[in-house]
């Protein structure tokens, strides 16, 4: 069983979580992932580590509620318990001899590229952020990015704050203007790592993205994680998401088939949301 | 008195039944069975059948003592030699182990070793008093790494001689493939609770939701006190083919299906992770994991679900059992059979949302079988221009692991051979670390429970020797 130290809503579709798993804690870096279960009869879900305090032996969870697990693990309060939480797993994001970067992340994922912003920032590296949101109501985390970022952009789809418009635009207008990054390194949904890597390409810079998809066991076991890389000469080859990354080379991954498996169980994670909601619909009653 | 040509039939639920639940296929023999199967044994001088068992039972023994209704008895033979009777008489391929050997089948159909190791442990189990004693400790400690078949075996060995030994799990419960991989109907999981359970009045502590390797290292472990490691982190990433729409949705690796369905319990109504319950599932390969596969995805509702295997029936790796069970429940065969590729219904606007990116079907070649190759396999060989489809909507990838890399990624000086298995001496487990030993599918890639369980014995026993001969 592992202890909520602390939680707070980031807004009303994101919560943070403090959980003290000071083994994990001890190890975690950058990048990596955990796996939780909230309860005995529960599923298995991959979270990026958001952060971690290694003297408290705490890792930090920030989660957006989507499906039934997220739903029941909003529920919990600081105080109670979750049942398991294994990490840190995964390849730590590579952040050593880095000059500068920019970091470009969207909606939740904006959670998981602020330790690499603040990695990057503490190593001595500039960084350039630009993070996007659907709306205003939706942003996260903005002033914890314009402490750890030498150039700050935000942008909203909407214009509710911020620019409006989706992140590549003033991704590109940087890069036109003559910056030169090392790296940029993207994290958000599949559908915007896709646009960032076309928008990188004609300029040559080098890509990563941090891949969520569906997982079990998160060491190797399964192979649900799995997605396809396809060199530049066509060669494809198959990768396990838990082992070897979650960091990929964003110019080689097959983009559509993992937002088409992303997808496999589109149907069964709304049926459990409304099955979660019924249940707590009827406790409060 | 004449002697019985056959085995005693094994009572099972009929095919027709069990096709549609998860409770155990074979049923066990009641104790009047397996008295009248004892009484086949000839008990001869030479007892091939010992040799025969990768954890070398005294065969003849405990079935002498079945003979005199000494259940009891039998059990403390088979003890001395394996800590995990009830799996290993479900789940051993005894035709090509003791039974192969057995001087009744040279005649005759050999004695039902494996049944009636079965019944013995059943028979414990049900009717044993008291709790395990806890032997008193020795004051050394061993870290086992995986919680396993040879895991289990090891800390068991170790546990029983006063060690203090403490199993790391990955997962959020013990018992590694006996839990996640093979499904309830063919081992039920409280039989695996039982197990542990016992292992722990011995003693042992077991930490679940460490990753060794990730969590916490070796050199951590070692650091940490303990005297010796034991690995037995079992197989890895599965295998796939490289063949074209391995990507679609509806195409699993057998470990991710058989997970889903056994370890998280998908098969229930309520369950909380999702599987698909497709109508046609083609299962790729003829292993033990294959057969899982395809019964677990025929208990889940499909209407027609195909093995298909590149060589012929007579080459297939599963055990005996288990081949005929799955063709009694109505399993089709498409032996001589290689996939070419599987086709999925596109992923256009034009397609039906529900179908965009699923399997449609996949497409085969035909074989026939060539040259043995250096096993003595005959080689399967395509025959060119025979392609065809077979219409399904699942296909599970049953072909096989490659080990895991996260503890040789974290463990320097731990040698491993070409294909990334841990390099051991064979007679005691012994790596290329000093104090790290280890066994399992973690040095051999995917085998058997026993060959697994024979892995940790032989660890535990040159573990005992090192640590109390210092």
């Amino acid at each position: 069983m592992f202890r909520i130290v602390n939680k707070k809503k980031l807004n009303d579709t994101v919560t943070m979580m403090d959980i003290l798993a000071p083994l994990v804690a001890k190890k975690a870096e950058a990048g990596q992932f955990i796996i939780l279960r909230v309860d005995e009869e529960g599923e298995r879900i991959p979270l990026t580590v958001a952060g971690y305090d290694r003297t408290a032996g705490t890792v930090q969870i920030i989660f957006q509620i989507v499906g039934g697990t997220t739903m029941l693990l909003d529920k919990k309060e600081a105080g109670e318990f979750i049942e398991d939480f294994v990490g840190p797993l995964g390849v730590p994001t590579k952040t050593e001899g880095r000059k500068k970067v920019c970091v470009v992340g969207g909606g939740v994922g904006c959670a998981i590229a602020l330790p690499v912003a603040q990695k990057l920032h503490e190593a001595g590296c500039k960084v350039h952020s630009v993070i996007g949101f659907r709306n205003k109501d939706l942003v996260l985390l903005e002033e914890e990015f314009k402490a750890c970022s030498d150039k700050f952009t935000l942008v909203t789809d909407d214009g509710s704050y911020g620019r409006q418009g989706v992140v590549t635009l003033p991704l590109k207008e940087e890069i036109e203007r003559g910056e030169r990054f090392d790296e940029i390194i993207a994290i958000g949904p599949l559908v915007m790592m896709k646009y960032v890597v076309a928008t990188a390409k004609p300029y040559g810079i080098p890509v990563t993205v941090s891949m969520n998809p569906i997982m079990i066991d998160g060491t190797g076991m399964c192979g649900g994680c799995r997605l396809t890389l396809v060199k530049e000469d066509g060669t494809r080859s198959v990768k396990f998401a838990c082992v070897d990354g979650p960091d990929f080379n964003g110019y080689e991954v097959d983009f559509d088939e993992a937002m088409l498996r992303g997808g496999a169980y589109e149907t069964f994670e709304a049926g459990e949301r409304e099955r979660v909601c019924n249940l707590f619909a009827k406790e409060s009653r | 008195m004449a002697i019985e040509p056959k085995k005693h039939a094994m009572p099972v639920q009929d095919a027709a039944v069990r096709a549609h639940n998860f409770e155990e296929v074979a049923l066990g023999y009641p104790a009047e069975i397996a008295v009248a199967e004892a009484q086949r044994c000839l008990n001869c001088k030479n007892r091939p059948c010992v040799e025969g068992c990768p954890v070398n039972i005294s065969i003849p023994e405990f079935i002498a003592k079945i003979k005199q209704k000494d259940f009891e008895g039998a059990y403390s033979v088979i003890a001395e030699s394996s800590s995990l009777p009830a799996v290993c008489g479900r789940v051993c391929p005894q035709e090509s182990q003791c039974e192969s050997k057995c001087t009744l089948g040279v005649k005759f159909e050999p004695v039902g070793i494996g049944r009636l190791e079965r019944f013995v442990a059943d028979y414990r189990n049900q009717n044993a008093r008291g709790k395990t004693v806890r032997p008193k400790s020795n004051g050394h400690r061993v870290a086992v790494v995986g919680s396993g078949p040879s895991g289990l075996t090891c800390a068991g060995d170790l546990a029983k001689r006063g060690f203090e030994v403490t199993v790391f799990e990955a997962l959020h419960l013990a018992g590694g493939v006996l839990v996640y991989g093979i499904p309830e109907f063919r081992l039920p999981k409280a039989i695996v609770r039982k197990e542990v359970e016992t292992l722990k009045e011995l003693g042992v502590r077991v930490e679940t939701n460490v990753v060794v390797g990730k969590t916490l290292t070796i050199d951590e472990l070692m650091a940490d006190g303990y005297e010796a490691v034991f690995v037995a982190s079992g197989a890895g990433l599965p295998r796939f083919m490289g063949i074209r729409g391995e990507g679609l949705k509806g195409v699993y690796s057998a470990n991710e299906f058989l997970t889903r369905v056994n370890l998280m319990k998908a098969y229930r109504e309520d369950a909380r992770t999702p599987v698909l319950r497709a109508k046609r599932v083609a299962v790729v390969g003829g292993g033990n994991v294959a057969m899982d596969a395809a019964r677990t995805a025929l208990r889940l509702g499909a209407e027609r679900v195909y093995i298909v295997y590149r060589r012929s029936m007579e080459e297939l790796p599963a055990r005996r059992e288990e081949v005929e069970h799955a063709e009694e429940e109505g399993i089709e065969f498409k032996i001589l059979n290689n996939p070419v590729e599987i086709l999925g219904y596109g992923t256009g606007k034009e397609v039906d949302a529900a179908l965009r990116g699923t399997v449609r079907a996949i497409q085969v070649r035909r074989c026939e079988l060539g040259e043995p190759d250096e096993r003595g396999r005959r080689r399967p060989v395509e025959i060119e221009g025979s392609e065809y489809e077979i219409e399904v909507d699942c296909v599970i990838m049953a072909i096989g692991t490659s080990p895991n890399p996260l503890i040789k990624n974290t463990t320097a000086g731990l040698e491993v051979n070409r294909h990334g298995g841990i390099v051991i001496e064979e007679d005691t487990g012994k790596t290329s670390l000093d104090g790290v030993y280890a066994g399992g599918d973690a040095v051999t890639g995917a085998a058997t429970v026993i060959l697994a369980m024979g892995a940790g014995k032989t660890a535990a026993k040159a573990i005992a020797e090192k640590l109390l001969n210092r």
